[in-house]
């Protein structure tokens, strides 16, 4: 098992003291396998990937275990992630423009990692990410690696950050909402890229969506959040076709339907995502969800596993998967 | 976090609180003065030159036998003067060319925005040279000079804060309402840019009292028997070697006042507007 | 770049023009005879007349004004009506003082606020943080001429450790000649230091909250190496522009404190011919000053594009 999360909570300081933003979440992940995780903003999912990274902002604390090639992230220190970080596992983030130097070349930053863990000259880093640079299918990526952010597409520069994100071979790596700052023709495109390297390179993948289709069509499994809590997972084409958890429902009931009649109204779900949670007890989706019983309120949220590998975080379904 | 977030805005209250009370200590001096000192300032007396501190003489005497304290107690009165009229000046003007910019827009508004720039290539103490070398030294001269060099700086601020409250549904009601371009400016630009001026005026303040003491102490400026802080210090340097204290007194006047103004500044910077904050 | 130099030439071209054109007009057009100014109120109006003849104040304004530019541009500045001897190498042997005065403070506010800014920036927020602004802030309240004294009266008076004033020539020795700079340069700086710091941690601030900072902390950098090498450079160009806008304020800054340790530079030359009378030569000074200031600000502008490639390209 290459990554194994159990119990994973994390607390963020505020004006009111902490306040946990994601509470036990628990998930593997095998060498070459991919996850997606699936919620709205504020469901802790971006969080999550941050922790595994060791990057939350000054003061966040964590508990619980995050077991990654034998070492459990949460206890590493700083010196011990940094050699991590870049090397073993890599991140590619929403917004490419920001999220590149605008005052370095292309190739420079792709050259940096490589710089940094495999203690290359300049020289042999630079051909290197042009190598690179070749692989995410950049045309003329010598240019490319001349060139400065601002002089790149915006699907130019994700392929470069996944260039960057590549250039040490890591086992891991997470990406967090890679498409939704690009154009929908080119999300697909880029999508595939990652897919098609992750499986020749036997890398795990664990991608951060809100957008279930995405996730559908790139990952083996699939991780539901909402409210910082796990709300359902499982082999993605079982999550998708015998969800069991209201939430997840009503996410796919709320897509946009390709043969729909014109002018019918988007499902939407009622209610408003929980903004801070205050430490409920019972289940966060409790009050937005329409089986609301007083016992989601009340007691801890059970975790059923009713099929192969499919789990279910829900008072209202049973062991064999049944809404009671 | 949270204890870290209260004490921070506890030391920002602190200074603010400082500021506060240090300017009110410069214009509460200036006041003083016109009425009580503890000897009439400039009131030379010579067989007692050079005293040190006593209860006679709270700061001591000077190389003519003034009483420091009364010398720095009257010397605030010329601070305040010089700061009240040139930033009047400033604002005064500058606030009208930038409305005048802000209204006009296109080239007017670059050519008025483009002129102040240039205006930046020379600070306050070179204008103020070059029309003391013209018109003579002397307090009138110095605040021109000053109040002229503030007109550029009012002018901008008031360009950029007027086009952002320009731009703002509010005005373009008022416009659809019909309202006249001097209505609006009244009614809604110019509340509207009254923190951002408060602020900038405070800060302005502080330049004028440090370039009318430069002025001073090049003996450009208050000419005596007028106290003023920077001829004090130009005095102080003859006698540094046998009065040191001489040199301390005025100087640290004014940089209290300095001090006050900015800490006083930005603390209603933070009270007024926490977003100007951020362009400041 | 060379589309973007050209471009700042020409900008740099006309502000020139401009700012002779605000000197010549301050000092010559504005009501004020300046031979009167220079013989005094009781001149005789023959004597006046024949002075104002002498030096070619009764010619038409543009006339004077293009003899004054081509004059200057031909390294001829005029004869001094104080001094009877030409002006440009009177300029030039104050300027072996005051240009390395100007440098030497300038280098040395930078250095202090680059180390304080980071140090502030690391630490934003904690002990350390308030009391680097702190500093600053009596930095800036307090006048350069005050703290010059001052230095004066511990080092010199009290200690004896450098000069208290007075410039002994750069054929005595650089060593001797930069030691009569040294006290003068950390008085002008002072200042300079204060505002620079501030500049510094704000920009820092500013660019270590950007995307790309993460971006490189996820690759594997060190909190500090991406401070260095990603959020420093970002940092530079605000950073550079307020340093070439403030060196207009650090130039009347040495004005006054050349007359402090009694330094033959250009600022004390200025106030002297205020003193004499001699309008030609502060024109010329001022100009100089204000020519150089402009200069400068058109090289910060040529640094910003060299760090910063969308400049380079136009791009906003």
């Amino acid at each position: 098992m290459l990554l194994e999360v159990s119990g994973l909570a994390i607390d963020l300081p505020s004006p009111a003291g902490a306040r946990r933003v994601v509470h036990d979440v628990s998930f593997s992940l095998d060498a070459g396998d991919s996850l997606g995780v699936v919620g709205e903003s504020g469901s802790g999912k971006t969080m999550t990937a941050l922790a595994l990274m060791g990057l939350l902002p000054d003061g966040a604390r964590v508990s619980g275990a995050m077991r990654f090639e034998g070492q459990d992230l949460a206890r590493l220190g700083e010196d011990a992630m940094r050699k991590l970080r870049g090397d073993r596992i890599a991140m590619i983030f929403q917004e490419p423009m920001s999220a590149l130097n605008p005052l370095h070349r292309i190739g420079a930053q792709v050259a940096e990692p490589l710089m940094l863990h495999r203690a290359m000259s300049k020289g042999a880093a630079w051909t290197e990410a042009i190598r690179l640079l070749d692989r995410v299918r950049l045309r003329d990526p010598e240019r490319i690696a001349h060139a400065y952010p601002f002089a790149l597409s915006g699907g130019e520069r994700q392929r470069a950050m996944i260039a960057m994100a590549l250039s040490c071979g890591p086992d891991l790596i997470i990406a967090d909402e890679p498409t939704t700052a690009l154009d929908v023709t080119v999300q697909a495109k880029i999508l595939d890229l990652l897919a098609s390297l992750c499986v020749s390179s036997n890398m795990a993948t664990l991608l951060v969506s809100h957008d279930l289709a995405v996730i559908a069509r790139h990952c083996r499994r699939v991780l539901v959040m909402y409210g910082g809590t796990v709300m359902e997972s499982g082999p993605a084409d079982a999550v998708l076709r015998r969800a069991r958890h209201p939430y997840t429902r009503a996410l796919l009931e709320a897509r946009p339907r390709p043969g729909a009649p014109r002018g019918e109204r988007l499902r939407a779900i009622a209610g408003a995502a929980p903004s801070s949670a205050s430490a409920p007890i019972g289940c966060p989706f409790a009050g937005r969800c329409p089986l609301t019983l007083d016992i989601c309120r009340a007691q801890a949220l059970p975790t059923v596993e009713f099929e192969a590998e499919h789990r279910v975080r829900c008072h209202r379904v049973d062991a064999t998967g049944r809404l009671t | 976090m949270s204890a870290l977030a209260l004490t921070a805005r506890g030391r920002a209250g602190a200074s603010q609180w400082l500021g506060a009370a240090l300017v009110a200590a410069l214009v509460g001096a200036a006041m003083l003065s016109l009425v009580w000192t503890p000897y009439p300032p400039g009131a030379i007396d010579v067989p007692h030159k050079l005293l040190s501190p006593s209860p006679a003489h709270w700061l001591g005497t000077d190389d003519l036998g003034r009483d420091v304290a009364s010398e720095i107690l009257a010397g605030a009165r010329v601070s305040i003067l010089v700061g009240v009229i040139a930033v009047g000046i400033g604002v005064a003007f500058g606030v009208a060319l930038g409305l005048v910019a802000a209204a006009a827009k296109g080239l007017v508004e670059d050519a008025i925005m483009k002129l102040c720039d240039f205006t930046f290539a020379f600070p306050a103490l070179l204008s103020a040279i070059m029309l003391t070398a013209t018109y003579g030294p002397g307090v009138v001269n110095a605040i021109i000079a000053i109040g002229v060099y503030n007109v550029p700086i009012f002018a901008k601020l008031t360009r950029a804060t007027a086009n952002g409250v320009l731009a703002r549904e509010f005005t373009l009601a008022a416009r659809a309402a019909g309202r006249g371009p001097l209505a609006i400016a009244f009614d809604h630009v110019l509340p509207n840019i009254a923190p951002a001026l408060i602020v900038q005026a405070t800060i302005q303040f502080a330049v004028a009292i440090l370039a009318e003491a430069a002025l001073s102490y090049l003996g450009l400026g208050a000419q005596p028997p007028e106290a003023s802080w920077g001829r004090m210090l130009s005095d102080a340097q003859g006698w540094m070697y046998v009065a040191p204290r001489l040199a301390v007194f005025p100087g640290l006047a004014v940089a209290l006042s300095v001090l006050g103004l900015n800490l006083l500044g930005d603390g209603l910077r933070d009270a007024l507007d926490p977003r100007l904050k951020a362009r400041g | 770049m060379l589309a973007y130099t050209i471009q700042r030439l020409l900008v740099l071209a006309a502000t020139l023009v401009f700012a002779s054109l605000a000197v010549f007009g301050v000092l010559e057009i504005l009501p004020g005879n300046a031979a009167m100014t220079m013989l005094g109120a009781s001149a005789t109006p023959e004597a006046v007349a024949a002075l104002a003849h002498k030096l070619g104040l009764d010619q038409p304004l543009a006339a004077r004004y293009w003899s004054w530019i081509a004059g200057a541009l031909r390294g001829d500045f005029g004869l001094s009506y104080a001094y009877g001897s030409p002006i440009a190498p009177l300029i030039a042997q104050r300027l072996a003082v005051s240009a390395p005065l100007a440098v030497l403070s300038m280098a040395i506010a930078a250095a202090v606020a680059l180390v304080a800014g980071v140090y502030a920036a690391e630490r934003r927020g904690r002990a350390g943080d308030a009391a680097v602004m702190a500093a600053s802030q009596i930095g800036l309240a307090v006048p350069n001429f005050w703290f010059a004294i001052l230095l004066v009266l511990v080092f010199a008076v009290h200690w004896r450790l450098a000069p208290a004033g007075g410039f002994p020539g750069w054929d005595a020795g650089p060593w001797r000649a930069l030691q009569a700079l040294i006290l003068p340069a950390i008085a002008l700086g002072l200042v300079q230091a204060a505002i620079l710091t501030r500049v510094t941690r704000s920009a820092l601030l500013e660019a270590l909250n950007e995307d790309f900072i993460r971006t490189a902390r996820a690759k594997g950098l060190s909190r500090r190496a991406a401070l260095w090498r990603h959020a420093l450079p970002n940092a530079m160009a605000p950073i550079l522009t307020i340093m070439g806008l403030q060196f207009a304020n650090l130039i009347a800054g040495a004005i006054v404190v050349e007359n402090v340790f009694v330094l033959p530079g250009l600022g004390r030359l200025i106030v002297q011919s205020i003193a004499n009378r001699d309008a030609l030569v502060v024109e010329d000074c001022v100009m100089l000053l204000a020519a150089f200031v402009i200069a400068l600000n058109f090289v910060v502008d040529l640094a910003c594009a060299a760090i910063d490639p969308r400049l380079r390209a136009g791009v906003s």
